[in-house]
């Protein structure tokens, strides 16, 4: 965190100087490390291994905090007869299919609750990840599931299937995965129990480290089941926190740039399942909890968009929405884009030609386009690909063979324009506007605006029925200054939504799914209330509260804690005093506190729903997750998820190690791309294991930004890490012959880069395994460099497979193998050659 | 013979003499992100210095210079668990001496023992500044802050103040020989707003303030750290009996200052100018006298 988040991390500074513990589990040593209390160096992709034996800690010591989770989480629910574990079938859950490679996860659900939807449907869900972001749920009587054991004795309950499932995630099987000393895990284990509490509580921060697996998702849900069993959400000083890659990628995912969710996880509509907007809702939403409200959100959505157009009888032009066929996310894009089933590309803010797993592949894929737009505030490798790739060097692309046409836009940098900033804690910040963007750099804002207004006019004599979605499209937005920007205020009083008469909307509980209403992005309702731009407040810590509820603006309604109802006990009251945070007032009949009560404001703690119940209504007053369908956290995950109820240890999609829980070694429905021009190292147990011995993984350096367009141009950044260079141990150096300050060349079957050496002690060889244990060998490499810049140097990403994690198709570049080798590499076809060697090496041919 | 040599006295009138400030640099909150390092170049407008990959861990510009006025240095320190052990010896240096797994089975290292030190540098603005007091031309002068600051319109790029710093600081630039080095921020302190280096400094590592009430905040939290099991927790130049009549930058360091790279006991060159000009004197003038007396004697 203070290696990529320095700024945030003065937070954890402060904490620190006022006597918290900082726990850095990392397998690099990192300036996070230099400054925490412990570092836990283990072997990159065991996290699972790690936390799931966190939680057989628990279990086993009887540290769980027994009340919340008896009463705030679903330990006490009774799962379908037909569920089977991974303990019953060696790493599999019931309902998989090995055709399909995917999972039917009816056999998941609560016993005897009407399952949400039909097969057909949740199938696409499952697969498409559709549901991965609400919620969904079936009836419930009083509140609760219609089976439960609140004695949590039963063996099919979530408190028994957890138990069970992680039984074997014990000291030593961590130790023997992660190469984590045992001892050294329990104190780890121990911390945490003895900082959460009543009294007391802990918080995690992650990032990219842990998301970007073949088994990402599942990761978090890991960190989820602690925090729920040591009653840390919905608390202050708790929470699990998404250190995110860019600044405001917490905005881009609530408001997306994702092909399958609408503004405020909305799932995108299908093509063929949903027909009409009842339909729609219908199959999307719950009945119960704030998900019974997505009419609401919905239709005032379309409100937003198409404005007086929609109407009840045009069904809000629920017609006009885009529709999705199947995966359209930017990977499987990027494959039909090399097999000419793509013509054009908006590349924004990204450098896919350095940042993606296999970027070889993206390159070649992107010399296959008609035309590429790509916008950014220095020309990046994804547009000069063409003329400077690596593929150039090698022979395998030419300039003059290239069809692809290429428009280089220039971007205003964060300075150059207004806007918001969305943080991890939900959090926005608005930006004003510094300098003017020089020469011809514009905002995304206006160019967004002024390529639609310029669509429009061409079609402004269409008869078309397709060109209605865009002609009906509200886009009246005014502009201002010399280059017509469009005014940015304008565009938040559309996100935050306004009533019949075109007043602001302050909450997102006054959205009707009468069309009374429009709001462009439900969650959002109130950063515009009363007219003011609430997230440009800058209030003093000093002048306010403590929760600084009067600094920038919180999604949703100013919440600065979610599910803060859990700071409080079952009947209202705080846990503690020194935690004391949101809590039931009696006498006023309402809830309140220091936050925003993350609660209907008048429903009591002992509020039990009536037969019929619907939405928030339908919610205990004792149960604070008011977004689940049951109104509990999930410790076992009924549907929602594609690759299992239960975070599970798979080694990664490449490991030089067997899995030593289950006889399926990696996650069974990671996305797998199995192609020429993308092959896979052997994993261990294939033949050729030995040819890729090492394990890589990357990652970033404060001095630099991603992919390396904001950092690698501007010189005072460049000069602080001029050079791609690897980290090894000094073991290694050893082992392989490397020379500090030297050069290697790193060899996967996807490609081979040069580094200049670091040895350093900072990275060490890890004992993983048993019987005997064997050292592995871990090889860093920052990813911030190109053939663009100041200072270029080869990208790690070039080594990477594209396999992707199935929930949410991120890319495994976290893990994988490779073989590092003193020396520069080869130039030219050369490079082709080595690439060649280790091949057929791998696949048992004599060099 | 008096020899005047004008030592640190400002020569301000009360009115416009204003507090003395300084820096507080707490190492053991640094986190090496070098924001002080550009954040200084981008106010002060100093050119990159790109000296290319050093290999000296995350160091990449090395040392103060005139185009480096802050400097984050990154020490990767194996201190010695047991009493076989040197300290010094790294297995960094073991496997660039080939002799690591010489004698069979690689070791696996742990941390324990091991750990990063970072910590930012900066012109220390010495109470007695050497620099200051060999500059010929004036364009060296103490502030009504009581810094020591360049007027980059005055210097003649004679240099002599460059082998005067004790400390290694104050620095030729190569392309116009003028000697550079940090201002405190000289114009940002005059519109009453605090150094760059110090607003950007993101855990508070370093503090911009009046230097009294610094040293006294220092003295707090070195007993802090030291009551937190960090023995090597010292304040370094903060004395205002050491040689250099006490710094206006001072550091907190978590070990001895030659780990990173600071003179263990600088002492301000001109320190002994005066006696070593009155000796010179002395002895010039016996000389004198002594030709003087032979040859009156001879004439006899």
């Amino acid at each position: 965190m203070a290696e990529c988040h320095p700024v945030g991390f003065q937070w954890v500074m402060e904490a620190k100087l006022r006597g918290a513990k900082i726990i850095h589990v990392d397998p690099r040593f990192t300036r996070t490390s230099a400054v925490a209390d412990l570092h836990v160096p283990l072997r990159a992709g065991t996290d699972i291994a790690f936390l799931g034996g966190i939680v057989n800690y628990i279990i086993e010591h009887r540290r769980w905090f027994d009340e919340y989770v008896r009463r705030y989480t679903n330990a006490e629910v009774i799962i379908d007869e037909r569920y089977a574990d991974t303990e019953d079938l060696d790493g599999f859950f019931s309902g998989w299919n090995p055709e399909s490679r995917s999972y039917d996860p009816t056999s998941w659900q609560y016993d005897g609750m009407e399952t949400f939807s039909a097969g057909g449907q949740r199938e696409e869900g499952a697969i498409l990840g559709e549901a991965a972001h609400y919620a969904q749920g079936g009836q419930l009587q009083g509140g609760e599931p219609p089976n439960i054991d609140p004695t949590l004795e039963h063996p099919r309950c979530v408190f028994q299937l957890l138990k069970r499932h992680y039984a074997r995630y014990t000291p030593e099987a961590v130790e023997e995965i992660t190469g984590v000393p045992r001892e050294v895990f329990i104190e780890v284990a121990e911390s945490l129990c003895d900082n959460s509490g009543r009294e007391r509580t802990s918080a995690f921060c992650y990032a990219v480290g842990w998301t970007q697996h073949s088994v990402g998702v599942q990761y978090i849900r890991t960190a989820a089941i602690v925090q729920l069993l040591l009653g840390n959400i919905g608390r202050p000083g708790g929470g699990i926190l998404a250190l995110r890659g860019h600044t405001s990628i917490q905005g881009s995912t609530d408001i997306p740039t994702l092909y399958n969710i609408l503004p405020g996880y909305i799932p995108m509509p299908h093509s063929h399942s949903h027909q009409n907007l009842a339909e729609f809702i219908d199959n999307n939403s719950a009945a119960t909890g704030y998900w019974g409200h997505m009419d609401a959100y919905m239709t005032s959505l379309l409100k937003a968009w198409w404005g007086d157009t929609a109407t009840a009888q045009n069904d809000y032009c629920f017609d006009y929405m885009p529709r999705i066929t199947g995966d359209h996310s930017v990977y499987q894009q990027i494959l039909k884009m090399r097999d000419g089933e793509v013509e054009g590309f908006f590349v924004m803010g990204e450098n896919p030609a350095v940042g993606s797993a296999n970027s070889k592949l993206h390159r070649l894929a992107m010399a296959e386009l008609k035309w590429l737009v790509v916008r950014d505030t220095s020309i990046t490798e994804s547009a000069s690909f063409w003329k400077d790739g690596p593929e150039i060097e090698t022979g395998e692309l030419r300039a003059q063979d290239i069809e692809t046409e290429i428009f280089f836009l220039p971007a205003a940098s964060h300075v150059e324009k207004a806007g918001s900033f969305t943080n991890t804690q939900r959090l926005l910040q608005w930006r004003e506007q510094a300098v003017e963007p020089p020469g011809d750099c514009r905002s995304e804002l206006w160019f967004m605006y002024h390529l639609i207004r310029r669509i429009r006019e061409k079609l402004a004599e269409s008869t078309e029925a397709r060109d209605r979605p865009i002609l009906d499209l509200t886009w009246n937005y005014p502009t201002q200054g010399p280059h017509d920007d469009p005014d940015p205020e304008s565009v938040v009083a559309e996100i935050n939504g306004w009533d019949a008469d075109g007043k602001p909307l302050s909450a997102y509980t006054q959205l009707k799914a009468d069309g009374s209403t429009a709001c462009g992005c439900w969650i959002y309702c109130g950063w515009y209330a009363d007219g003011v731009n609430q997230a440009a407040r800058r209030k003093p810590g000093s002048e306010q509260s403590w929760v600084a509820p009067e600094w920038g603006w919180a999604w949703p309604a100013n919440r600065r804690i979610l599910y803060n109802r859990a700071s409080a006990d079952p009947d209202g009251n705080p846990w503690s005093e020194r935690k004391r945070y949101v809590w039931w007032d009696a006498e006023q009949g309402k809830w309140t506190g220091h936050d925003v009560p993350d609660f209907k404001p008048d429903t009591s703690p002992d509020y039990r729903p009536a037969e019929g119940a619907t939405a928030e209504d339908a919610i205990r007053g004792d149960k604070p997750f008011i977004m689940q369908a049951d109104g509990r956290g999930w410790l076992f995950v009924p549907s929602g998820l594609t690759d299992g109820p239960l975070p599970t240890h798979f080694e990664p999609h490449e490991s030089p190690f067997p899995n030593p829980l289950y006889g399926q070694a990696a996650n069974p429905a990671r996305q797998q791309f199995p192609r020429p021009d993308n092959p896979s190292n052997p994993t261990f147990g294939e033949p050729g294991t030995e040819v890729f011995p090492y394990v890589m993984t990357t990652y970033r350096l404060t001095e630099h930004h991603t992919a390396g367009g904001m950092s690698r141009v501007v010189p005072h950044l460049s000069e602080l890490q001029p050079e791609f260079f690897c980290e090894v141990s000094p073991e290694l150096a050893a082992e392989r012959g490397l020379q500090h300050g030297g050069w290697a060349t790193i060899v996967s079957s996807r490609s081979a880069i040069e580094a200049r050496v670091l040895v350093t002690e900072r990275i060490r060889p890890l004992r993983i395994g048993s019987d005997p244990a064997r050292t592995v060998h871990q090889v860093g490499l920052p990813y911030h460099w190109g053939t663009r810049g100041l200072r270029t140097g080869d990208s790690a990403n070039d080594l990477f497979p594209l396999v992707l994690d199935p929930n949410v198709h991120i890319q495994e570049v976290k893990a994988a193998t490779c073989d590092i080798r003193p020396g520069r590499r080869p130039r030219g076809a050369q490079l082709l050659e080595l690439v060649d060697d280790y091949r057929r090496r791998m696949q048992g041919e004599a060099a | 013979m008096q020899l005047t040599l004008h030592r640190s006295a400002a020569p301000y009138p009360p009115e416009r003499q204003r507090p003395r400030v300084g820096f507080f640099t707490d190492t053991s909150i640094c986190i090496g992100c070098k924001a002080c390092e550009v954040a200084c170049k981008e106010w002060n407008n100093v050119p990159a210095d790109d000296c290319g990959f050093s290999g000296d861990s995350y160091d990449n510009t090395l040392a103060l210079g005139a185009d480096t006025w802050r400097h984050v240095a990154f020490i990767e320190q194996r201190r010695p668990l047991g009493l076989r052990e040197e300290p010094g010896t790294s297995l960094v240096q073991e496997a660039a001496a080939g002799q690591l797994g010489a004698d069979g089975e690689l070791p696996v290292h742990e941390d324990a023992g091991f750990r990063w030190l970072m910590s930012s540098d900066v012109c220390k603005h010495c109470t007695e500044a050497a620099c200051l007091e060999v500059c010929p031309t004036g364009s060296l002068f103490r502030t009504e802050f009581g810094t020591v600051v360049v007027q980059e319109d005055v210097c003649n790029g004679c240099g002599y103040c460059i082998p005067a710093c004790p400390f290694g600081v104050i620095d030729q630039r190569k392309d116009d020989g003028r000697a550079w080095k940090c201002t405190l921020c000289y114009d940002r302190l005059r519109d009453d707003m605090e150094p760059a280096c110090a607003q950007a400094c993101p855990t508070k590592s370093i503090q911009f303030g009046e230097l009294e009430e610094l040293r006294a905040r220092a003295e707090r939290r070195v007993e802090q750290l030291r009551g937190a099991g960090e023995p090597g927790a010292q304040l370094y130049g903060a004395d205002p009996q050491n040689g250099v009549g006490g710094t206006g930058a001072f550091f907190l360091l978590l070990d001895e200052p030659e780990t990173y790279g600071l003179p263990p006991d600088p002492v301000d060159t001109t320190r002994d100018l005066t006696e070593i000009w009155q000796t010179a004197a002395l002895a010039g003038a016996m000389l004198v006298a002594g030709s003087v007396l032979a040859l009156i004697g001879s004439r006899r």
